[in-house]
């Protein structure tokens, strides 16, 4: 099969999936107790101020007709106005999906630049101490909050050492990175005990297939066939981990966002519901589902470009 | 000592046996050392009213923000409460919870898997496309986005964790099921026309349970996480209940002048997921073992 064929197809997958996922961003506002316009204003609000949004939201007509209308709007980008801030979503949101974007990016590469190294050497020297050092440390990342974590970064890096800003992002392009490296490394210290731990079992895997019996056989040394073949073989896994983890990754900088400020998409989330803001709920969502289902349909094809086997 | 198989050097065979045995013995190691961290952390959180310790939400802005001393061994935070007391009841907050979301979520996913895995076909797939769905959205969204609906709070954070954390346990229990599907004992016991639900739970079940047994250990551990997460969020556990996550929050804003309230709740949670974790070391090596 050729690659745009399997891309063809893979999209084609990932259609119901999305409209799986516009149901459930659409069902949150029907699935607030009571009348979802009285909810958002809250109980003080006149009848007339009701019934207003309740038409300006569309909530008067049937729910099939509702459900159209939002998927037609959502295919514009059209979310609706936020009602706290009282302007479209739509630039809103894409304002600070900037901001999430460079610093999931950022602790990504963190997270790969511990990870590789610590993945290699625990699966080459594994069950010996540096295996178990590596194994006792990816526990103790695993059971550390990423809010806790990014506290303790805070208190050393920023208070003691005056090295990092607190909170806030900073204006030009080198303070901007300086702001966002504390957060960053919070999220990667997050991630890094999950790829970890399925990278070092991928590599293990590797480490004993027949074609490294083979190269050792051929008499190359321990090196080239580490980073020739073991870790060439492995990139895929790697890719295929990092896939799986976009939506822990996102889980990660939402929380970490809030610790320290940042005006991005898991910051707006958090204070859309702490003010019954539903239309931005439902927005981000629908963005996260796709989100995530880019992801995966990306890592998919770049798979199916790096191993010519998957596309049969 | 057992059968010396042939075949193989008698050193190299002494050599493999040994290494066994050291594997063996660390796995109980790590088993009761997790037991004894939980056990302790459990036993001092459910025996909290009869320590004689401060009252967890009683203010004394007279000993505001003192650092840890044997008066107060985690100091007090900024107004004036024991840290230390508010630590110690937490955890009946955040251990019940995490034990009670963690096993409700176990029986969900388990009884899914298992049906999914062993009839396979439609059910299997509609079934594996919303498992894959649930796992792959970031389980905070999904989790915030319910308590947007049920509203903040504990109820909401039961309700949108539980809703969450079934699906990796049906993912595993189906990969199971498939593996144990075409084996003699369930062959045999539906050659004897037993019931599918008898095959599936009478049958099937217990040798389903290692695998999620282990896993759950960790899942434990991420609950908690995620329970603190949503607390330091807001939109949690409430003040002035006493829960971590919700105290690390609080700290925040001294932590300029105070690092003590922030920060020893942390490295509370952190013990207690190093326990759990080392339970689900111990029971991984020794389920494996008894099992084959």
């Amino acid at each position: 099969m050729s690659l745009i064929a399997f891309a063809g197809r893979r999209l084609a997958q990932a259609i119901p999936v999305l409209l799986i996922i516009t149901v459930a961003a659409f069902s949150v506002i029907h699935l607030v107790p009571g009348d979802p316009a009285r909810v958002m204003l809250g109980s003080r609000a006149t009848d007339e101020a009701v019934q207003v949004l309740r038409e300006q939201l569309g909530l008067d007509k049937p729910l099939v007709t509702q459900y159209l209308d939002f998927l037609k709007a959502a295919m514009r980008l059209d979310f609706g106005d936020s009602l706290f801030q009282r302007t479209a979503i739509g630039p809103i949101v894409a304002a600070r999906a900037v901001h999430s974007l460079a610093l999931v990016a950022y602790a990504v590469l963190i997270s790969l630049v511990i990870a590789v190294p610590l993945a290699l050497l625990s699966a080459i020297r594994r069950n010996l101490l540096a295996d178990h050092v590596v194994r006792a440390l990816t526990t103790l990342a695993f059971c550390m909050p990423s809010f806790w974590t990014a506290l303790l970064l805070v208190l050393l890096f920023s208070i003691r050492l005056k090295f990092f800003p607190t909170s806030g992002l900073g204006d030009s392009p080198l303070a901007y990175l300086a702001s966002l490296t504390l957060p960053a490394v919070s999220i990667g210290l997050y991630l890094t005990p999950i790829l970890l731990r399925s990278l070092r079992a991928s590599l293990i895997q590797t480490l004993g297939a027949e074609f490294v019996e083979a190269a050792r056989a051929r008499g190359f040394g321990e090196a080239r066939i580490l980073f020739k073949h073991v870790l060439r073989n492995s990139l895929i896994a790697m890719l295929t981990i990092l896939g799986i983890n976009v939506g822990f990754l996102i889980s990660g900088a939402v929380i970490v966002e809030n610790v320290f400020s940042i005006p991005g998409l898991g910051s707006l989330m958090v204070a859309a519901i702490v003010q019954r803001d539903y239309p931005v709920i439902v927005a981000l969502t629908l963005v996260f589902g796709v989100v995530v289902v880019a992801a995966n349909f990306l890592v998919d094809l770049s798979y199916a470009l790096l191993d010519p086997r998957i596309r049969q | 000592m057992r059968p010396f198989p042939p075949g193989i050097e008698e050193d190299a065979w002494l050599r493999l046996t040994k290494r066994a045995r050291l594997d063996r013995r660390w796995a109980t190691i790590s088993l009761y050392a997790g037991i004894a961290i939980v056990a302790f952390i459990a036993g001092l959180s459910a025996a909290a009213p009869f320590l004689g310790l401060k009252d967890p939400t009683a203010t004394d802005l007279m000993n505001a923000l003192q650092p840890p001393s044997l008066a107060f061994p985690f100091g007090t935070d900024d107004l004036g409460r024991d840290i230390f007391a508010r630590v110690v009841y937490a955890g009946r907050v955040d251990l019940v919870f995490g034990i009670v979301v963690t096993y409700v979520s176990l029986v969900i996913g388990l009884s899914i898997g298992a049906i999914s895995g062993y009839f396979g076909g439609l059910i299997d797939t509609v079934i594996m496309r919303i498992v894959d769905l649930v796992i792959s959205f970031p389980f905070i969204i999904l989790i915030l986005t319910i308590a947007a609906i049920v509203g903040p709070g504990l109820t909401g954070a039961y309700i949108g964790v539980i809703a969450v954390s079934w699906a990796l346990y049906a993912r595993l229990t189906r990969g199971e099921m498939l593996a144990i599907r075409r084996r003699e004992f369930i062959l045999n016991a539906e050659t004897l026309g037993y019931s599918a639900p008898r095959v599936v739970f009478v049958h099937a079940l217990p040798n389903l349970l290692r695998a999620n047994l282990v896993f759950s250990m960790s899942d434990i551990v991420l609950n908690i996480l995620t329970l603190a997460a949503l607390s330091y969020l807001g939109l949690g556990v409430a003040p002035p209940t006493p829960e971590w996550g919700e105290m690390i929050a609080q700290g925040q804003k001294n932590l300029f002048n105070a690092w003590w309230i922030s920060t020893l709740p942390g490295l509370v949670i952190v013990l207690a997921g190093i326990g759990f974790s080392l339970i689900g070391d111990g029971l991984a090596d020794r389920l494996d073992e008894s099992g084959r």
